[in-house]
């Protein structure tokens, strides 16, 4: 295979395979502030508490790697209700500035908390071997870990696309985020799905967070560094859509991967430049309402 | 912010130009005027702050490098509560202009050796206000997170492109080591600092004067305006674009001053003047100390320095805990800031004396 087109197929593997990630993790963000217009700033918090759970599950207890995502994912989920009950339905009716300050002092807390108990130095997670290594695809070889990715990220698109588009609460979601008031009038408790659809977006960061370890590395600092990327994502997507979700993921992990394999100067350059064009064409992102 | 403004609203509505304009007699027009005139002027407790300026001078004259700092973070304070307390604008990329400021005087010692520091104070002002304009200009159409997204974006670009060219930025590594001339040829610059603190203070002072006239000009009503209700403003056909980037522009030019005063007094600068960081924190203590009310900017720059400064040493960890906490506090039970809480207190309290 020529280079160039060689370094193509890797850009586009690796940024699809940081879409994934990306898409994972944002995907809950954006139907959260979509439904009740809440900037949930912690949500990079709930990924990296995600993140530090499969490491304790995998160094400290033996469980093996894919178990422990899905322990993650559900423990996390299910503390975040705490949360949401606790602290957050306190301010859906105040203003933006008010949500970002007291999300941005949890995750503050939560960086603090988790420097406190596992120490600022990154942390990694033992692989079972299939994971390890490369995959032969037939015309050249692919990292499997990368691989394994790809298929969690279709997998996951797959079920939430089937969740949102054909299942009733899903038909509840989309009516409840078109239109709050309409929902609640014709009879849909939107309290109570704003609940459910905050826990499993935080158990989806929480999954997306223990994927992260072997791709980007876990630190404390992760709570606050790839929120940002999440923020990009969402509002690049659109607040509340599942399909620009997934186009923002995709359009800015392969930008994002391209650049850094082209411009390796340049680095997080292209990621912000190409948010800033989108937002300037398109303020309410790829499928956000004007 | 919603309860900040309650104090606000029942003055604009007796006392604004706007409301005495319909058709008004001369004698509500002028009681309007002198109510402006009378809301203008200076109240003795107004010194306070700038005698325990001169105080600390006295007593902490060991401390001066201190007291400088805390009078830059005062003025970048100060400039986002102009366009964050009165126009409501919401960004977390304000750290943009503090560096711009930073390194505009930076440039200009390192790369045309002119290290005369009231002129660098100028430059900075100057060629920060084109750049807020400018964005200001692109981004003040959009509201809420897409506006929050840009500003942020526009930060980070900035630093990126800084690293990109760090030979002439520096990088992180940053320019250190940068001389300046006597300040108006007299003073030197001297290990404590207290020419600096001096200098930094007293352009403190004439920032503060000039963003107290702006609040309480007819624009700074008109912002206050903008920040209740962005609809009526446009129906009652007032520039409101317009106004926000003039605001914008003013707030940018403040940030980069105080920037500049950054380089000056530290002798140094790095890429991290536009941190994610820097942004998070003017906010955070602008919000602690009450935004929209001017002297919120001197009470949360200077509990947020101390309290970092002695917390940090003990742990930085349990510093950024602390900060963390404080904030869920502020917004859950004092969404007004410290300054909210005092008045509500002396409220409580002069109720209970008087009954």
């Amino acid at each position: 295979m020529p280079q160039y087109a060689n370094i193509a197929v890797s850009i586009l593997f690796d940024g699809l395979a940081y879409a994934m990630f990306l898409f994972i993790t944002s995907v809950g963000l954006s139907v959260t502030m979509g439904l009740m217009n809440f900037v949930n700033l912690a949500h990079g918090a709930f990924a990296m508490a995600g993140g530090y759970l499969v490491v304790t599950l995998t160094r400290s207890l033996g469980v093996p790697f894919i178990p422990s995502l899905i322990v993650a994912a559900v423990v996390v989920g299910a503390v975040s209700v705490v949360f949401e009950r606790l602290l957050y339905r306190r301010l859906y009716r105040a203003t933006d500035l008010e949500q970002v300050l007291l999300t941005i002092g949890l995750a503050f807390m939560a960086i603090a908390t988790y420097t406190y108990f596992y120490g600022p130095i990154p942390k990694s997670v033992p692989l079972p071997r299939w994971l390890e290594g490369d995959v032969n695809l037939g015309f050249r070889t692919f990292p499997s870990y990368r691989a394994f990715l790809i298929v969690v990220g279709f997998l996951l698109i797959a079920v939430l696309w089937y969740g949102f588009e054909r299942t009733n609460i899903g038909a509840k979601i989309r009516a409840a985020v078109d239109n709050r008031r309409m929902a609640q009038s014709v009879g849909i408790n939107v309290d109570r799905l704003f609940t459910l659809i905050f826990a499993l977006g935080s158990g989806l960061a929480a999954l997306g967070g223990g994927l992260a370890i072997q791709l980007l590395g876990l630190n404390p600092s992760f709570a606050v560094i790839y929120l940002v990327l999440f923020l990009l994502v969402v509002a690049v997507g659109g607040l509340g859509s599942l399909k620009g979700t997934l186009l923002a993921a995709l359009v800015l992990g392969i930008f994002d991967t391209a650049g850094k394999y082209l411009f390796a100067d340049a680095g997080g350059f292209f990621i912000y430049a190409i948010t800033v064009l989108v937002l300037l064409v398109k303020p309410a992102g790829f499928y956000g309402r004007e | 912010m919603a309860v900040s403004e309650t104090m606000n609203a029942p003055e604009a509505s007796n006392g604004s130009p706007l409301s005495a304009h319909e058709g008004a007699p001369e004698s509500a027009r002028e009681r309007a005027a002198q109510y402006v005139v009378s809301r203008h002027r200076f109240r003795p407790a107004e010194a306070l702050p700038w005698l325990l300026a001169i105080a600390a001078y006295f007593i902490f004259p060991d401390r001066m490098t201190f007291g400088s700092q805390v009078a830059i973070m005062i003025m970048f304070a100060l400039s986002l509560d102009l366009i964050l307390g009165y126009a409501g604008i919401v960004t977390l990329g304000h750290a943009a202009f503090f560096g711009i400021g930073a390194y505009t005087v930076a440039l200009m010692v390192v790369r045309f050796g002119w290290t005369e520091p009231i002129s660098g104070l100028f430059a900075a002002a100057i060629l920060t206000g084109i750049f807020g304009f400018v964005l200001g200009w692109f981004t003040l159409r959009y509201r809420g997170l897409t506006l929050i997204m840009l500003t942020l974006a526009t930060a980070i670009m900035l630093q990126e492109a800084g690293n990109l060219r760090s030979d002439i930025t520096g990088g992180y590594d940053g320019l250190p080591g940068l001389t300046f001339k006597p300040l108006f040829g007299i003073f030197n610059y001297d290990l404590y600092g207290h020419a600096y603190y001096l200098y930094a203070m007293a352009a403190l002072a004439i920032v503060f004067v000039l963003v107290r006239r702006i609040v309480y000009s007819p624009f700074g009503q008109a912002l206050t305006g903008i920040r209740e209700n962005v609809r009526r403003m446009h129906a009652i056909g007032s520039p409101v674009h317009r106004r926000l980037v003039t605001v914008y522009t003013i707030s940018a030019a403040i940030a980069g001053v105080a920037g500049a005063l950054f380089t000056q007094t530290n002798a140094y600068v790095t890429l991290t003047v536009f941190d994610f960081d820097n942004s998070a924190k003017v906010m955070v203590m602008l919000i602690l100390g009450g935004t929209g009310r001017l002297y919120g900017a001197f009470v949360g720059a200077v509990v947020y320095l101390i309290l970092e400064d002695d917390l940090s040493k003990f742990s930085p960890t349990f510093w950024q805990f602390g900060i963390g906490l404080l904030l869920v506090l502020t917004v859950l039970f004092a969404p007004r800031g410290l300054l909210g809480l005092i008045e509500n207190a002396a409220a409580y309290l002069s109720k209970r004396f008087k009954s």
